[in-house]
């Protein structure tokens, strides 16, 4: 079990060294540098800039010296928790993302739990009643939530609810609350506003782990333990709940990390339409202004989030299926 | 002898399924996927939509109706103000009004004129396909205009564009396919056929790649490109930045087939007689599991729309000139244009409608591919 875990935390860490590499890369990728772009913008407010100045500016920063000299100083700025300057708020990144952060981390878990408590047990139902209307009318919305890009949805749901009940649901929070310290009523009226972020960056996932739920679960009603089980006298629900579903939720748990990356990848879009105070639309400015110690560092954060994740699930699975951990070992 | 006719006719049945070539036996299986026919129907309607644009859309994607910006769908009528009942459709006539509050002109609906709707009418001319050029359009309105899906801002129809967007958006599927199955087919390929040490690698190549949240990776990519590239070279960027992504699937398809493959009796036999790899792999080993190959590339057709449409809702990926649903849906980014102008959503329906026709033949396919198992 240790040995696994040990195994399980070397490949994370190797798997973040080479995503930092790549982070790197995407920051470097765009032509010219801050400089350029920072000069480019004095110069559209009419100002006159010197190739001196730009230089200067460049030198100050960094950006003239060797590529993998630059890498490593971010990198070693990374492990100290420090990101680099935002180059366009004039504040740390770290500051800048701190801000921004448990906002996406909120949502990402809260869709993470809407995900799996709704997939779960209408799957277990869709199974169970298959070919019932219950089991159809998912199915149809099963297939027009896989197909339903996140943004549409965001879109269609701001129109309803303007619509029909004449509310904004844009942002996370009324009015009053926008600038409000954090209080038990702020909660509850983010609270409030959350679930429509949520269902938008959930439906997809929902509709894919029902479909999962249900073909696996169906597979396994058929076997013989389950009526072996049904003829020791066990209630249906509980003969359910202790054989078939857990052996069912295997390939559920497995592919838990890929669940999360998803999310995670979804997340930025649905803040920017959604127009939610959290990384998805800094993330966005980000890279649109070229602002690449905050580009790089999101990347990074959110696949951090990602590997994490996906660590988890590798370890939900070892204590789930008996059968990993002793081929492992063997 | 009731009982020895059945077994005649269930003999026959038998042999029928013996002799059918497996091409057969799949389209029979592909044949009762109810779903997977519908979906192929609605994604031949998609093609022919695009391969005609030119002619069935009445204006041009660039052609402005100046009195008529913003304009709400126009609906067809039959039966007008009087109760007449007209064997041709028609749509009311629009004319700029004042808004009495605003002071701001605003397009309002004249039931006094009636624009009846005619057939292969003259219009712009444009050039089919590049090669034929013409002037006729399967409908307009004769003494006005017609707008079946409104306008935009600019007063440009949106059911033309429409048009132009399903061409653009289908070929960038299309395009980012065939890079798909480029990249697949050679990267598990090399995994598959040497193994070893270059397995080991591509394979961990693989599993980073899907360790990446994909659209900040897109977003990260596109945002890249440089703003001043024309629009064609940023299409085959943006295909591309999606294929980057998608390839990993089809070559780990590819690569577990091959693995299965490689020490069948054939394969030795034909490197006995002297095939290169190349050939073996080309000649022997890929038709072997083609269908498993079509399979996976048709599942993974909607995520490239699904890709290119969000790049371009987020204005980062094709922009103005080109047309496809992601650039229309960029004009319905915020509240206040939908809640006035909702008919800019109606782009996203072709998104959905789309999808969900390739998930249905995906399905369809996937049964399919094997067509001996039951």
């Amino acid at each position: 079990m240790v040995q696994i875990l040990i195994r399980r935390t070397g490949y994370a860490l190797a798997t973040l060294f080479f995503v930092s590499i790549i982070c790197f890369i995407i920051i470097q990728l765009p032509p010219g540098d801050y400089a350029d772009a920072y000069a480019a913008k004095r110069h559209a407010g009419g100002e006159i800039i010197r190739a001196e100045e730009v230089e200067a500016i460049r030198h100050q920063l960094g950006l003239d010296r060797p590529m993998y000299i630059q890498y490593l100083n971010w990198m070693w700025g990374v492990v100290r928790g420090e990101l680099g300057m935002s180059l366009e708020y004039k504040r740390p990144v770290s500051e800048v993302i701190a801000e921004r952060l448990p906002l996406t981390l909120i949502l990402a878990f809260s869709t993470m739990v809407f995900i799996y408590s709704v997939a779960l047990s209408i799957g277990i139902l869709s199974a169970v009643r298959q070919y019932s209307a219950a089991d159809h009318f998912f199915t149809v919305i099963g297939y027009i939530g896989l197909a339903t890009p996140n943004f549409l949805l965001a879109l269609l749901l701001m129109y309803a609810s303007h619509k029909w009940f004449g509310q904004s649901v844009g942002g996370l929070f009324s009015p009053q609350f926008q600038d409000a310290p954090w209080s038990w009523a702020r909660l509850m009226d983010m609270l409030s506003h959350l679930w429509v972020p949520v269902v938008v960056l959930g439906t997809a996932g929902t509709a894919f782990q029902i479909r999962t739920m249900r073909a696996v679960l169906l597979d396994e009603l058929n076997k013989m333990y389950v009526i072996a089980a049904r003829s020791t006298g066990l209630s249906e629900f509980r003969m359910l709940m202790k054989y078939p579903v857990r052996i069912a939720l295997n390939p559920i748990v497995s592919t838990l990390g890929w669940e999360l990356t998803r999310v995670i990848s979804g997340a930025p879009i649905v803040g920017v339409v959604l127009s939610l105070p959290d990384t998805g639309p800094l993330f966005l400015k980000s890279l649109l202004d070229q602002d690449t110690y905050l580009a790089g560092a999101m990347i990074l954060i959110y696949c951090t989030l990602v590997i994490a994740g996906t660590f988890i699930s590798d370890v939900l699975l070892i204590i789930l299926d008996p059968r990993i951990r002793y081929e492992r070992l063997t | 002898m009731v009982n020895t006719g059945v077994k005649v006719k269930r003999n026959k049945h038998v042999r029928r399924l013996d002799i059918a070539t497996a091409r057969q036996l799949m389209w029979w299986k592909f044949k009762r996927h109810r779903m997977a026919l519908l979906g192929i129907s609605v994604i031949l309607f998609f093609l022919l939509l695009a391969i005609f644009a030119e002619f069935l859309s009445p204006y041009a994607p660039y052609e402005r109706t100046a009195i008529y910006t913003s304009g709400s769908p126009m609906g067809l009528n039959f039966i007008d103000t009087d109760r007449k009942l007209h064997i041709c459709p028609f749509v009311y006539g629009r004319v700029s009004k004042r808004d009495p509050v605003t002071l701001r002109l605003k397009p309002a609906i004249d039931t006094s004129q009636c624009w009846p709707l005619r057939f292969f009418v003259k219009g712009s001319s444009y050039k089919l396909w590049g090669i034929f050029k013409l002037n006729i359009h399967l409908f307009g309105a004769k003494g006005g205009f017609i707008h079946i899906f409104g306008t935009d801002k600019l007063g440009r129809d949106l059911f033309s564009r429409c048009l132009y967007a399903t061409r653009t958006s289908l070929s960038v599927g299309v395009i980012g396919i065939i890079f798909t199955f480029f990249i697949g087919i050679v990267m598990g390929g090399i995994a598959g056929y040497i193994g070893g040490m270059v397995d080991n690698i591509i394979m961990r190549i693989i599993e980073f790649i899907r360790s990446i949240p994909t659209l900040p990776l897109w977003l990260s990519l596109a945002a890249a490109l440089p703003r001043e590239w024309s629009a064609l070279k940023v299409y085959f960027a943006i295909t591309l930045i999606l294929s980057l992504v998608s390839w990993t699937n089809l070559a780990r398809r590819v690569r577990s087939k091959l693995l299965a493959l490689r020490e069948e009796d054939f394969v030795i036999s034909a490197r006995l007689a002297g095939c290169k790899t190349a050939r073996i792999i080309r000649r022997h080993l890929l038709p072997s599991f083609l269908s498993y190959i079509i399979v996976d590339l048709t599942i993974s057709f909607p995520w490239m729309i699904l890709g290119e449409t969000s790049l371009s809702f987020l204005g980062l990926g094709l922009r103005e000139p080109a047309v496809s649903w992601g650039v229309l849906l960029f004009s319905a980014q915020n509240i206040l244009s939908i809640v006035h102008m909702p008919w800019l959503l109606i782009p996203g329906i072709f998104v959905i409608v789309s999808v969900i026709a390739f998930n249905f033949v995906g399905d369809g396919l996937r049964d399919a591919a094997d067509p001996y198992s039951k």
